[in-house]
């Protein structure tokens, strides 16, 4: 083709030109990605400081009371004492607390939830009125009669021992904040690059962008960069937190968590490239994060053990990417596990991020 | 039938761009550019003019390198998209229609990143000064008023140095001031022998800014030449507009039998005559009405514009819906 000789260059007066190497679209592409991250306080307020209010609120409620005392009513009559003393004589005396009372106000306590039992000694022997609905009444019956049958004389024919669990590492806490790591890296992958990509298609930025000779794959390769610097803030918070707070202990090594956040966050981007690759409008793609996020919001183990879903479908649940990602988390940060053992789940979520990444790119439209 | 064919480049120069049977159909349906020739000098400013939805927009892109065409070629600085894109990107400064730049951005940064994306761009602070956006280099974009954000979009296309700049509707939406403010940095560009291409479906703008300019309608080029070649084109260079007291239904007949009188057209009870020689018709037009025993509301005379240009290729005006 004949090349016609261009036109000499308009440059604007009295200014210098300057020489951009390779990688200087990445680099001001990532910068302007954490800069605008850094103005947005709701992105600040989801991906930093939601989680820490989540373990927050949930670790308080969920935590290890001291042992439990047990409150019962024992109906006034002339036996009361005897229930008293026999509670007394037991070993469970610290544990259980005894009111006398009138049946009447005693049952009526009881209906309220004050007192788990209510026992009653009459000429006939003894009476327990109990809620079988309520695990703690079951509780304070079985409690109550072992003691006054022990103390009554009764002999264990087997010898038993019992160790309290609830040291660091296997309290509900300790399986929760690997989740919602897991959980935010999801969540801001989803929105971080879905949502993001998406506003910046109608706004008609990626026209104005790929109008200009940016490379594409450099933008790609910010927002993903833009996510492992955001991944490296979540991990640090969520298991500083969880270490001041609630005094967790971290098993394995920090690399292997890393590189595991790492993973998720990216295969999380791959998704949320996915799901943004055709979307116009941010309605849409709103719609189509959640509806992905949904399912592994309950199934993937988060909040609680997907070990109660039945067996059937778990090797469902344990083909969702959250599941692996979770898994491996908790395996790392609980029991120690290295990052090799984690294997096959590191391989799943390779495979999820991976398979959506190159189908987003197939599909991904610029204007 | 064969179209008109509009000779839009003296042989001798160079064209910047050139298109010729640009067609563009959406969806196989919509056909938005119905077979389009165009060629563009190095160094002129050239205006696409035309109501909405004419395909100004359709075609800008296509010659930007965002829409392909459905069939015909396109020629930048004797390049071709298919073959030169990373080329001709570094080469070109666009500006598209309704762009909203991030807003968390402030503008210095927002130049920055656009010339990061260039190889020998030009520096920042010359064209913030340029441009005088100098006082608000550190506002966020968020931040900034319709005109000054226009002024920033223009700034990221001239930021790559380009050698021509593509600008969709720059003044669309724009008060008057602000538009003045643009008008004096593409004139300022073009000065420094940089091509422009520009749509607009303001009048004056393209009056006053461009060398050349074809007029577009329903996706196809229905005039094109130098605004005073376009004005000359019409039958009388002329109008004498006005409006009586009593509206007279049959009067376009009455009006056209005046000397000099071209032709006729009225609107909104205004009547609109393109004459030759103003001053033989108006004292026609004076006897007429006094015979009528009607009294004059109005009259003015003014040189054709644009805007008369394409209400007689047309018979509609150009910013009707």
């Amino acid at each position: 083709m004949a090349h016609v000789e261009t036109p000499p260059t308009p440059a604007v007066a009295a200014s210098k030109t300057v020489t951009n190497g390779r990688w200087a679209g990445y680099r001001h592409l990532l910068g302007a990605r954490m800069k605008e991250l850094w103005r947005e306080p709701e992105v600040i307020f989801w991906v930093f400081v939601f989680p820490l209010l989540l373990a927050l609120g949930l670790g308080i409620a969920f935590r290890d009371k001291p042992a439990d005392i047990t409150t019962i009513a024992v109906v006034a009559n002339s036996h009361a004492h005897q229930v008293i003393d026999l509670l007394q004589r037991s070993q469970a005396k610290t544990a259980i607390h005894a009111d006398v009372l009138d049946a009447n106000v005693a049952f009526d306590r009881f209906r309220l939830g004050k007192y788990a039992l209510v026992v009653a000694w009459d000429d006939s022997g003894l009476h327990y009125r109990y809620d079988p609905a309520r695990p703690e009444s079951v509780l304070a019956r079985t409690q109550v009669d072992d003691a006054l049958q022990t103390a009554s004389g009764r002999n264990s024919p087997l010898k038993t021992e019992a160790t309290q669990s609830s040291e660091p590492g296997a309290r509900y806490i300790d399986f929760l904040v690997p989740g919602l790591l897991g959980m935010n890296l999801m969540n801001s992958g989803m929105w971080g690059i879905g949502f993001a990509v998406v506003e910046m298609r109608q706004r008609k930025l990626l026209k104005r962008l790929v109008a200009s000779p940016m490379r594409r794959t450099d933008f790609l390769l910010a927002m993903g960069s833009s996510r492992l610097v955001l991944m490296l803030i979540e991990v640090a918070l969520l298991l500083g937190f969880g270490a001041l707070v609630f005094h967790m202990r971290v098993e394995g090594s920090l690399l292997a968590i890393l590189l595991v956040g790492a993973l998720g966050a990216v295969s999380f981007g791959g998704i949320g490239l996915l799901t943004a690759s055709r979307a116009q409008k941010i309605e849409t793609v709103s719609g189509l994060i959640n509806l992905v996020m949904m399912p592994m919001w309950i199934f993937s183990g988060v909040f609680f053990s997907y070990e109660r879903f039945p067996q059937i479908v778990q090797p469902a649940i344990k083909a969702l990417p959250l599941t692996a990602l979770n898994d491996a988390l908790r395996a790392i940060i609980l029991q120690g596990a290295t990052f090799g053992s984690q294997a096959s789940r590191i391989i799943i979520l390779a495979i999820w991020g991976g398979v959506s990444f190159l189908l987003a790119l197939r599909w991904f439209r610029w204007t | 039938m064969e179209r008109p064919h509009y000779p839009v480049s003296l042989p001798d120069m160079e064209n910047a761009i050139s298109c010729r049977g640009l067609r563009k159909t959406y969806d196989g349906k919509v056909e938005a550019v119905r077979g389009l020739d165009l060629a563009i000098q190095a160094g002129e400013c050239f205006g696409l003019l035309g109501p909405n939805g004419a395909g100004k927009t359709t075609t800008i892109e296509i010659l930007e390198g965002l829409l392909t065409p459905s069939s015909g070629e396109v020629e930048i600085l004797g390049m071709t998209w298919q073959a030169h894109e990373q080329e001709l990107r570094e080469w070109l400064g666009v500006s598209l229609q309704e762009t909203r730049l991030s807003e968390k951005l402030t503008v210095r940064e927002t130049l920055q990143l656009f010339a990061s994306f260039y190889h020998q761009p030009n520096s920042v602070p010359a064209i913030l000064e340029e441009l005088s956006l100098g006082e608000k280099a550190d506002a966020l974009v968020g931040k900034l008023s319709g005109g000054q954000k226009q002024r920033l979009a223009v700034a990221t296309a001239l930021v790559g140095n380009p050698k021509i700049l593509f600008l969709d509707e720059p003044t669309t939406g724009l008060d008057p001031q602000s538009r003045r403010q643009l008008w004096d940095i593409i004139r300022q560009f073009q000065q420094r022998r940089g091509t422009v291409l520009l749509t607009t479906h303001y009048m004056d703008e393209a009056e006053r800014l461009c060398d050349r300019l074809a007029i577009i309608d329903h996706g196809q080029i229905i005039a094109a030449g130098t605004p005073s070649e376009l004005i000359a084109r019409l039958s009388g260079h002329h109008v004498v507009e006005f409006a009586l007291d009593a509206v007279n239904d049959d009067a376009d007949g009455l009006w056209s039998h005046l000397p000099g009188v071209q032709s006729v057209r009225s609107e909104d009870g205004r009547f609109f005559l393109q004459v030759e020689e103003p001053h033989q018709t108006i004292p026609a037009l004076l006897s007429v009405v006094q015979q009528k025993g009607a009294r004059l509301v109005h009259l003015t005379t003014r040189q054709a514009s644009l805007e008369d240009v394409f209400v007689q290729l047309t018979g509609r005006h150009l910013r009707e819906e």
